[in-house]
């Protein structure tokens, strides 16, 4: 474990040494190829010409070389993979793809993810609108805020023990020790083993990421509402709005591309989503989604790359049109720098 | 937003108790695993956490001693003895003989058990048994009773996680893993993030878009072809492909999107005059770069190795791909998804270990929420 700890440190020294070896290096080597001190006019210009035409590239290559192969290449090789058979060897054309739509366990995977899609985004946005509105009402709505922001900070392995438990489950007339069970039974219902329960167990994951990402929405949507100009409201008041219209009519168009962007964010998200299924399920009682069952192919039976890379195909197919409109948003917003 | 809405009593009293329930319900769950993991292991399978403050009552069955323990003493035949053994930890309130009348007779009181048989049973579990006639049989008298436990706290729990059941271990490894993880990428894409907003070549449009779509590609399109990669390059150098270097790698570069953007966003935001100025004054890009920009922007650096450390403290995916199994390399988040596993029902050692697990995001996020939050802010707001 020393080792362990010394190499950690060793790392860090050697590679936030290296980069700065390397940028102040690379810098001082363009000087000296390039001199624009003390050499003529027209020559200095030059060369000035000449360093600031290098100079970029020295600053953005090696995150150009570390994104090369840690997302572009993986990204074309996953898309080839797709048509590769498991070894990823022998070209099979659309095999894998024909596989996953005839396969039970792909199909019961896409339609939850279609819950969850329809079910966690729509969730945080709405809870977190209505927390931000309400706790900036009261005086110790930052205390309040701050709490519920709270489980961003937790794992998801983390926050799936933390509901396992409240979801543990005890026979009939035990004590039990899970919160929601001892909940019912304290009004005469009946303990339920609730991630086991087909279709709605994805509802009682699903709690686990609302749980979590309500805080992010929350925090966005509170500081978009500040936003608001005060006038809006005033007037709206005057007019003699009642506290909902002023919430739907006034307060809620105002702040709709932030909507849009805490959306878009936790539907990638969700799309993503991993770390609870597999610790909640891994994909028992009709649970899957499909990044749990993409992990899975990646390493069951020794490995099937062609459906692992096919899952993750699917995934990032799903992820285009919100990529889309991200670059188109952006360019819009750059577009005059 | 004071003039908004309801000012009435009424409503701004519901308000409070709105936001009371919300807040309850956050962080009601968490509550439960911290104060799980500080109770006796008996305490809490035997009641809910909620109940931990108040004595655990509970009615279980026993049986005396057999015929074979008992003494003779002036003239009757005694059994004599303590139920609980040694250890009276639980305090007995009722006793019985019969299921169906667990706790007929209150402690300490002598029960008529019916030719000439007395029972008494003390709140401590010591029990006597007369008879005018010699016990007989080699099963001892059946007997029920309610007992109740006072609240037990203990750090047990946190010295059995961190010590035998290999967390404290897994602890060192993921700060193994995060600190380097988080540190590496900053210097990179800072430089990269100061050329983006600030220096005009071919391109850097396209880059930027690029960067942009990088954000939001999921993981799971990098997963096989690295591990076909990892594991070429360590057979090439006879090496193991499940290195530290090589998820150290890995984060650095799933990272760097954020990265860049979040701080190409706040650089390109510093004021230009500054930039200017100093530029007339003959300074190299690389000379503003280190003397004007990196200073300037502390704030953003620090929000990205906020969520740099948490991202990485809490993956479970990277870690389970790019590393190994075994005690000297399994994380924290890998290691409480096994014992999810190996020790489902021991709630004693789930809570413990998760509560580790978070504890130390929980302190960085709160001592850090600030430039957290700035963070957050700055990398969705503007259309990530």
């Amino acid at each position: 474990m020393a080792a362990q700890i010394f190499s950690a440190i060793f790392v860090i020294i050697v590679g936030v040494g290296g980069c700065v070896a390397y940028f102040w290096g690379a810098n001082k080597l363009v000087d000296l190829i390039f001199p624009s001190r003390g050499v003529a006019g027209a020559a200095a210009i030059d060369n000035l010409r000449r360093q600031g035409l290098v100079r970029p590239w020295l600053f953005v290559g090696p995150a150009m070389i570390i994104l090369t192969i840690y997302l572009i290449y993986p990204v074309v090789e996953t898309l080839r993979l797709s048509f590769l058979d498991r070894g990823g060897i022998n070209f099979v054309g659309l095999a894998n793809y024909e596989w996953a739509f005839g396969d039970r366990e792909f199909r019961n995977s896409i339609l939850n993810n279609i819950v969850w899609l329809a079910v966690v985004p729509a969730a945080c946005t709405f809870l977190g609108l209505i927390i931000a509105v309400l706790t900036d009402k009261i005086w110790w709505g930052t205390v309040a805020k701050s709490l519920i922001f709270l489980p961003l900070a937790i794992s998801f392995v983390g926050a799936s023990v933390i509901w396992k438990f409240i979801y543990e489950y005890r026979g009939e007339g035990q004590t039990q020790i899970g919160l929601l069970n001892a909940i019912i039974q304290h009004f005469g219902g009946q303990p339920q083993v609730w991630i086991s329960l087909p279709f709605w167990n994805n509802f009682f994951l699903m709690v686990i990421l609302i749980w979590i990402q309500t805080g992010f929405a929350m925090v966005i949507l509170s500081s978009a509402l500040r936003g608001i100009p005060e006038e809006t409201l005033e007037a709206a008041v005057i007019d003699g709005a009642n506290p909902f219209q002023i919430f739907w009519k006034i307060m809620v168009p105002q702040i709709w591309g932030t909507i849009a962007v805490v959306w878009t964010t936790i539907t990638i998200l969700v799309l993503k989503v991993f770390d609870i299924v597999l610790t909640m399920t891994n994909g028992q009682w009709n649970s899957q989604v499909l990044a749990n069952l993409m992990f899975d192919w990646m390493f069951r039976g020794g490995g099937d790359f062609g459906r692992g890379a096919t899952i993750a195909i699917i995934i990032m197919i799903a992820v285009i049109p919100i990529m889309v409109w991200n670059i188109r948003q952006a360019n819009k917003e750059t577009g005059g720098h | 937003m004071a003039v908004a809405t309801g000012n009435s009593f009424a409503s701004r009293f519901g308000v409070h108790i709105a936001v009371l329930i919300f807040v309850a319900i956050w962080t009601i769950p968490t509550l439960g695993i911290l104060v799980s993991s500080l109770r006796d292991k008996d305490q809490i399978i035997a009641s809910g956490w909620w109940n931990s403050f108040s004595s655990s009552t509970q009615t279980e069955a026993g049986r005396l001693p057999a015929a074979s323990m008992q003494v003779e003493k002036d003239g009757k035949f005694v059994l004599q003895g303590n139920i609980f053994g040694n250890s009276a930890v639980r305090n007995i309130s009722a006793f019985g003989v019969k299921s169906a009348a667990p706790t007929q007779y209150p402690a300490g009181t002598s029960a008529d058990l019916g030719d000439g048989v007395t029972l008494q049973l003390n709140a401590d579990g010591s029990f006597i048994m007369q008879s005018p006639k010699a016990f007989e049989g080699d099963r001892g008298q059946r007997i029920y009773y309610a007992s109740s436990a006072p609240p037990k706290f203990t750090t047990d729990n946190y010295k059995t996680v961190l010590f035998s059941e290999g967390i404290g271990r897994s602890f060192m490894n993921s700060l193994t893993v995060t600190i380097p993880a988080t540190v590496i990428p900053i210097l990179i894409a800072a430089f990269a993030a100061y050329a983006l907003a600030w220096m005009r070549f071919p391109g850097r449009a396209l880059l930027i878009a690029v960067i942009i779509g990088l954000l939001v590609v999921p993981l799971q399109m990098s997963l096989i072809p690295l591990l076909k990669l990892y594991n070429g390059v360590g057979a090439f150098f006879g090496m193991p492909s499940k290195t530290y270097l090589g998820i150290w790698l890995a984060h650095t570069g799933f990272g760097l999107p954020f990265a860049i953007y979040l701080l190409r966003s706040y650089i390109a935001g510093l004021p230009r005059e500054i930039m200017e100025s100093a530029r007339i004054d003959g300074a190299s890009d690389f000379e503003i770069f280190v003397k004007i920009v990196l200073p300037l922007s502390f704030p953003v650096l620090a929000s990205f190795a906020i969520f740099q450390f948490l991202w990485v403290w809490n993956d479970l995916l990277v870690a389970m791909v790019f590393l190994g199994t075994e005690a000297d390399q399994i994380v924290l988040t890998a290691k409480l998804n096994a014992l999810l596993g190996s020790r489902g029902g021991d709630w004693e050692i789930l809570t413990t270990s998760a509560f580790v697990t978070i504890i130390v995001p929980l302190i960085v996020f709160f001592s850090l929420q600030r430039y957290f939050v700035r963070g957050l802010l700055a990398g969705s707001v503007k259309g990530g």
